[in-house]
Formats: C-alpha cells, sequence, structure tokens
C-alpha cells in the first residue's frame, strides 16, 4: 500500500483502478463526462501498461454488445458511459443479467436530454434501474477506485456472474482531484481472483448462449435472473468484508453519518452525502437531531439493511436526483415508501428533487430540507418538492 | 498490397467435408428454406472450431428455441443490430486471452451471422464499425433472403424491385418494391477489408471455399449469401437450389470476389437465362407485366456489366476461390 | 412420432445463463411436418451426393462405400422435396406421407 495518498483526478483513479484489475477488454465509446477515464484506459493499453484489447467501438450499442461478447467469451470486460451513452445501451442492458455475463461499468452520471444537457444528475442510472444489474454508488474519490476495485470482485463471482455499474457523479466527482491511496498490483492480485465464468464461450465445451425464451420458459428466466440478482446482496457485503481485511477500509451496503440517534434522517446516494455530511455537522452544532443514511447498493435493493438504518428515526427525507415524470415521487422515495409501508410504525416521509442537469446542492438546501421534512404533516404531502425550482 | 492470408483448403467433389454436421437436424426452419441450406453449409465447411455469433432473424429463432439448440460449436445471439458488435467483442476476447495464455494458442475463427435486415439495414452501423477496425479473425456472413421474414415478409433495403411484400404490396398505384438492391458487397469492400465475396448455397463448392477463405485470411471478411425463401418469396420449397442456380445464371446474382479492392468474376454467365425465367417462379413477382420485367432485365444487365468491368479492371493474378 | 419440446422447467433447474447443448434440436423430431416423402430408386443412384448436400434439414446419411448411397433420416425429414429436384439420376420420388 502506498504510504501516501496522491493526489488524481477521480476519473484517471477509476483507470488505474481497472489497470491494477487487470481487465482484458475495453469497450467504449466517447461521452462527456465518462471520456477521461477512458482516454486514460487507451493510455494505459497505448503504453503496455495494461494487457488489454480496447475496441473503439462506433457507439455505446456496440460498446454493449462488444463487452457482453467478450465477456461471454471469458475475458474480464470494462466499459464506461454516461446520459444518452446508457440510454442508447439499454436494449443491451436487459439482456447481459440474462447471459450471466459480468460486465464492469463505470457510469459517470449525467442528466438525460432533453433538453441536452452534459452535468450531473442520476436520471441516467434511473431509467435502466429495472434491467437487472447489480449498481453501487461512490461518494469520493477513494471510493470510486476502491468500488471498481470491488466490481471486478463482486460481479464474477460464480454466485453473481451479473453484470454491474459503479455510479460515480459525473464532473462532481469523476472530474475532481482527491487525494487516493493506489494500491500495488500485488495487492490487487491478492484480493481480486482471476475470472473463471461460469458461462463460457468454450471451444472444448460448446454451449449456446442466447436463446428462445418462449411463454413456457420466459418467466421462469427472469425468477431465475431476479434470484440471482437478490442473491447477490450478500456476496456484495462479503466482499467488503474482505476488502477492509486487505485494504483497510470498511464499507457497508447502507452508510448512516451520525443517523443512530437521529430523528430526521436524510436519504441519499452519491456525492452529495460529502456537502450533506458538513451540513449536518453544522446542524448537529446547533443541537438538531439529524443525520444522514446514504444507499451504496442501489441494486439489489438493501431493504433490510435500509430498515434497519432508519427504523428509529420520526424524519425521513428523501433525496432524488431524478423526476419520474408524471409520478407524484421520485425513483428512491417511491420505493423507500413501498418497502415501509407495512411496518406499523413508519417514518414520516417526504421526498425531495433537487441538483438535476448539474444544478449545484449546497449545504443550505440540506438545511431546508431538514426543516421542511420535520414540519408537521410533511409525511402527507401529496408530491414531492422541487427544491430551488423557480416558479 | 494482399492481405496475409493462411494456407486454405478448397472443398471441392473429393474433398466435401462428409463428417456430422456442425448444424444439427431438428431445427425449425420452413420446408425447402434456402437460408438455413446455406448456413448447414457455410458451418460444414467451417467445422466447429470457430465460435459463432447471429443476430435476431428466422435462423436464429429457428436454431435456438430453449432448451435446445442446433448449433455444435460454442454460439451467442444477444440482439438483431448488433452481431458485427458482439463478435468484435468475441474475437477481441479471444486474441487477448490467447495472448495472455489463457486460451487457445490457435487462430478460431469467429463468424457473425446475420439476414438482410440485421446487415443491410438496422445493422449496417456495427457491421461498419466492425470492418473498419479490421478485427483479425471476424467473418461476417449476411444471409440474404430479401425482406424480413421472420416478422412476415417486410421489405427491407435489400429486397428486389417489384417485389411485392407486407410493407411493398403491389397496387393500383404500386408495383411493390421501388427501390433497387442496396449494393452491401460494395458498401462492405468500401472499408478496405482484405475480402469480400458474394455466393449461393446453389453453388455449394463456391461458398464453402469462399467461407475456408473468409476464415484464412487475416483481416475482416464478409459474404454476402443468396438466400431462397420459400415463404416470403411464394416459392416451391422444392426450387431452393433451382432458384440460386437461375439467379446466377440470368446475371442477377453475380458470383464474385473482392481480393483487397479488386473484383474477381468467378462465374462468367455467358449465354444468360432471361431474367423473366427466375421472375416467373415467384409468387412475390407475380403482379409484374412484361414491360415491369423489361425493365429489370435492363438494370441486370447494367449491373452485371458493372462487375465485369470491375472486373476487367484488375486482372488479379491470385487463384480465386470460387 | 416426435418427441416435443419440453421447455417446462423449475426455475432451479434451469441451467445457469439460460443455456443449451450442443445439436439438442435432435431431440425436436421434424419428421411429422411432411406430407410427402421421399422415395428412393437404389438402382438409378449414381452415389453423387447432391441429396445429401443439398437437403436444408440435413437427414441425408451417407451409407458407405459399399452401400453406396445416402438414406434419408425420416425422423427429421420435412418432405420439402429439394432432394428430389437436384437428383441428377431422377431416383427420388416425392410419394404422399401415409399416417
Amino acid at each position: 500500500m502506498a504510504a501516501k495518498p496522491v493526489g488524481m483526478e477521480v476519473s484517471i483513479a477509476v483507470s488505474e483502478a481497472v489497470m491494477l484489475c487487470d481487465a482484458d477488454v475495453v469497450a467504449a465509446y466517447p461521452i462527456t463526462p465518462q471520456t477521461h477515464i477512458v482516454e486514460h484506459l487507451s493510455e494505459l493499453v497505448a503504453d503496455g501498461k495494461l494487457d488489454a484489447a480496447y475496441i473503439p467501438v462506433e457507439s455505446e450499442q456496440s460498446a454493449m454488445s462488444s463487452c457482453i461478447g467478450s465477456s461471454a467469451a471469458g475475458a474480464r470486460t470494462f466499459t464506461a458511459t454516461s446520459s444518452q451513452g446508457l440510454a442508447l445501451m439499454n436494449e443491451m442492458l436487459y439482456r447481459a443479467p440474462v447471459l450471466r455475463t459480468p460486465v464492469v461499468m463505470v457510469i459517470a452520471n449525467r442528466a438525460l436530454s432533453a433538453p441536452i444537457n452534459i452535468w450531473n444528475d442520476h436520471s441516467d442510472i434511473m431509467s435502466v434501474r429495472d434491467a437487472g444489474w447489480v449498481a453501487l454508488f461512490a461518494e469520493n474519490g477513494q471510493e470510486s477506485l476502491d468500488m471498481t476495485i470491488l466490481s471486478f470482485r463482486i460481479a464474477e463471482d460464480p454466485r453473481v456472474s451479473l453484470p454491474l455499474s459503479l455510479n460515480i457523479d459525473g464532473f462532481t466527482l469523476s472530474h475532481f482531484i482527491e487525494p487516493i491511496l493506489l494500491p500495488t498490483r500485488e495487492e490487487v492480485r491478492a484480493f481480486l481472483p482471476p475470472f473463471r465464468p461460469i458461462v463460457k464461450l468454450d471451444i472444448a465445451d460448446p454451449i449456446s448462449i442466447g436463446l428462445l425464451g418462449t411463454p413456457e420458459s420466459y418467466t421462469e428466466a427472469r425468477k431465475a435472473t431476479d434470484d440471482a440478482l437478490t442473491a447477490s446482496k450478500q456476496v456484495v457485503s462479503e466482499a467488503f468484508a474482505e476488502f477492509k481485511k486487505h485494504f483497510g477500509r470498511e464499507y457497508r451496503v447502507v452508510e448512516s453519518y451520525r443517523a443512530e440517534d437521529a430523528e430526521t434522517i436524510l436519504v441519499m446516494m452519491g456525492s452529495i452525502a460529502e456537502t450533506a455530511m458538513t451540513a449536518v455537522d453544522e446542524m448537529r452544532d446547533r443541537g438538531e437531531k439529524v443525520g444522514i443514511v446514504r444507499l451504496r447498493l442501489w441494486r439489489p435493493f438493501p431493504v433490510e439493511e435500509f430498515k434497519a438504518a432508519v427504523r428509529h428515526a420520526k424524519n425521513l427525507a428523501v433525496i432524488d436526483r431524478h423526476m419520474v415524470l408524471g409520478v407524484p415521487d421520485g425513483p428512491v422515495a417511491l420505493e423507500v415508501k413501498s418497502f415501509l409501508y407495512a411496518d406499523e410504525v413508519r417514518p414520516n416521509i417526504s421526498n425531495y428533487v433537487l441538483g438535476l442537469g448539474g444544478r449545484d446542492v449546497t449545504r443550505d438546501d440540506f438545511w431546508h430540507i431538514t426543516e421542511r421534512a420535520k414540519q408537521p404533516g410533511a409525511g402527507q404531502r401529496p408530491r414531492y418538492e422541487l427544491v430551488g425550482v423557480m416558479e | 498490397m494482399r492481405a496475409a492470408e493462411t494456407p486454405f483448403e478448397k472443398v471441392t467433389a473429393k474433398t466435401f467435408p462428409k463428417g456430422p454436421d456442425a448444424l444439427a437436424s431438428g431445427h425449425r426452419a420452413c420446408q425447402g428454406c434456402g437460408e438455413v441450406l446455406a448456413l448447414r453449409l457455410i458451418l460444414k465447411a467451417l467445422g466447429t472450431d470457430v465460435i459463432a455469433v447471429s443476430a435476431t432473424g428466422c435462423m436464429e429463432v429457428c436454431t435456438a428455441p430453449f432448451p435446445q439448440s442446433a448449433w455444435r460449436m460454442p454460439w451467442i445471439h444477444v440482439a438483431f443490430e448488433n452481431a458485427a458488435a458482439v463478435a468484435s467483442g468475441v474475437e477481441s476476447a479471444v486474441q487477448t486471452l490467447r495472448r495472455k495464455g489463457r486460451g487457445p494458442d490457435r487462430r478460431i475463427p469467429v463468424i457473425a451471422i446475420a439476414g438482410d435486415g440485421g446487415t443491410a439495414d438496422i445493422g449496417i452501423q456495427a457491421l461498419s464499425g466492425a470492418l473498419e477496425r479490421g478485427h483479425e479473425d471476424f467473418i461476417y456472413v449476411c444471409l440474404d433472403n430479401e425482406a424480413y421474414m421472420n416478422t412476415g415478409i417486410q421489405r427491407s433495403s435489400e429486397t428486389p424491385f417489384g417485389a411485392n411484400t407486407t410493407t411493398s404490396p403491389s397496387g393500383l398505384k404500386s408495383k411493390g418494391q421501388s427501390t433497387w438492391k442496396k449494393d452491401m458487397p460494395a458498401i462492405a469492400a468500401a472499408h478496405g477489408v482484405p475480402y469480400v465475396a458474394t455466393a449461393t448455397p446453389a453453388f455449394h463448392l463456391d461458398l464453402m471455399s469462399k467461407i475456408r477463405r473468409a476464415a484464412a485470411i487475416h483481416g475482416p471478411a464478409y459474404i454476402h449469401v443468396y438466400s431462397s425463401c420459400p415463404t416470403g418469396w411464394r416459392l416451391k420449397p422444392e426450387l431452393a437450389v433451382t432458384i440460386g442456380k437461375l439467379a446466377v445464371n440470368t446475371r442477377i446474382f453475380p458470383l464474385y470476389e473482392v481480393l483487397d479492392g479488386r473484383y474477381v468474376l468467378n462465374r462468367r454467365v455467358e449465354k444468360p437465362v432471361p431474367v423473366a425465367d427466375y421472375i416467373r417462379l415467384q409468387g412475390r413477382f407475380k403482379h409484374l407485366k412484361d414491360e415491369d420485367i423489361a425493365v429489370i432485365q435492363d438494370r441486370v444487365n447494367q449491373e452485371y456489366e458493372r462487375v465485369e468491368k470491375l472486373a476487367q479492371a484488375f486482372p488479379v493474378e491470385v487463384a480465386q476461390a470460387g | 412420432m416426435a418427441k416435443q419440446i419440453d421447455a417446462l422447467m423449475k426455475v432451479r433447474d434451469l441451467p445457469v445463463g439460460f443455456t443449451a447443448k450442443p445439436g439438442s434440436t435432435l431431440e425436436f423430431k421434424t419428421g411429422d411436418w411432411r406430407s410427402m416423402r421421399p422415395k428412393l430408386d437404389r438402382g438409378k443412384c449414381s452415389y453423387c451426393g447432391f441429396c445429401y448436400i443439398y437437403c436444408p434439414d440435413g437427414v441425408y446419411q451417407d451409407m458407405g462405400k459399399d452401400e453406396k448411397y445416402y438414406k434419408p433420416d425420416l425422423d427429421y425429414c420435412k418432405g420439402c422435396g429439394v432432394c428430389a429436384q437436384e437428383c441428377p439420376k431422377h431416383c427420388i420420388e416425392m410419394v404422399l406421407e401415409e399416417v
């Protein structure tokens, strides 16, 4: 382990992690703000630091198609994309889990058009939340690097063998320079076993992959995939525990910050939690019993861990970075409400949408949300509050 | 400069591979399907030391309904438009794993197979990318049955002029398909790939030898295979081979190779059969009048002449596969 | 006659990745699609192999140098008649399948 952290752009750290994991194939198409990741990967290949095939495909649709083919052929496979690129992959995203191809993809989260917008929110990943991928969110640079390494370990675990997306906020995380501890190749090799696919295009043992599922078998095929995805949560937790043994840094599927005795809990995902922690510290200094619960694992949704983390709270303020047009709740709030519905005692849940298309999320926003979440009747509001909207 | 080519064995009447088919019986292709015949012969020429990738389409659906598969080599289908991209990923993986000592230490051709819709329409972008990138052990086969047969005979950009399809119907103000076939071999050749060829299962030795050459050549190969469809063409099932021979002997479907951009006409048709003899066997053309057929005849003459002149322009000293 | 496809499986019995074994369509006998059946006149057969080559369903089997003919596997023959059409010696006749 490098004794000292190095100042490094987070995108570069992600690429370095892919190199440390000795990926075999990278297929990618440039899209802002993912570009620095794939640019650096192509440099690493060009310099011989990463012995991989870099396929400069002509579209994201082909990027994901190539990744599925590569993974099925037994290669450790990586790609990265954002926003419209993810949207163009859509059809293939739904196929990869059923074929059990453990492609690892970093999504530098960016708003979906229209209007065209290159800046950060979570509308891209939310648009494919039902596809069947394991989905992780990173909060800062070190997490981005660590989660990249963990992603290969989780996705390729024979008990999982599913594609995985690691979400890092575009620009506000991907383009920041942060102090990062870089592990050595040896350390990564000791943590990450070689890729041994459970479904493989193998001349010595030929199978057919990608069959027609008639009404007799389609339901069962979907259920088998859902079972695999649901079961992956245990492997994620195990991998986090193993990671701590190797690297000393501890991660959980649901992270809490000063939430243990909090009356009001702010629920969120991704890098805005860094700002929120500062706001929570300030509010705590003034005696406000407020904390943060952050979903690191988004798919499969860690229902039990989430409930355990928020059970005691009076007020839940669920923060969404995406609007479900035509529905009065954001996607995270919709799910949180449904999971808590059957509980006898449940907190007042109110929903806040903010930070769309790169609009800044500030400490003041979290002060504001905390106040609003505490108001009587907050849990009965008919729809989300679009924070900072000019109406 | 010719691209590198590993020596390969042409398929002759004497060396015809008699072993078990690489595509098993029990598939659900229609009676008299010329496309599955092409596929069977192609796979017979290659054997099972290959990896096959299919686009969605008739051949995919009829060969791989869960829990069964007709394919005897490793096979994958992902989607309709992306066979070339999936094959790119497979090929890159196979090459990389070989280099890194984790795969077989020999060339393993990766063959992508799609229909005309999956090639010339929805799949042309993925195909163009794959051809341009120059994948070393990459063969792309278009099985052209001239319409979207799997979805019910809708027109594609490979449907011939005058053909009645469910989306190019003939009527009071329509003679059926109003456009001429997209020249996919020329589009493929324009990518500067080392090998492009046309073939039909009716000339089976030519087809199988071309597939062998495609596997032998280092770099992407594109083979456009005429594949008759009794259902979509309203053609008697027993005529699957007869119609293919006629397509060549009328000069409608010339057999040629493009070796590093140089055209070689494999089968010179000295005394062409009239196009009408081909047209009249197929119900999809039954609304055409003699004057319509004359228009088609003119076009066929022109197109054949164009290929012939291209071949004359490039006297090629290499042995042709066909 | 045909053993029909059995795609009904419990979730736990599905092969991982929804895959299939190579060549397993052999379990599906397509012979019952047939209304016409090829009838061979071996006396005329020149053992040229065109029936074997041009059969879209690959049903003809080489009976070897002693027997010198190709025999259709009626478990799979769909009765398309390509073999009869292409036989240069006209030794295959398509006759009505009798049930």
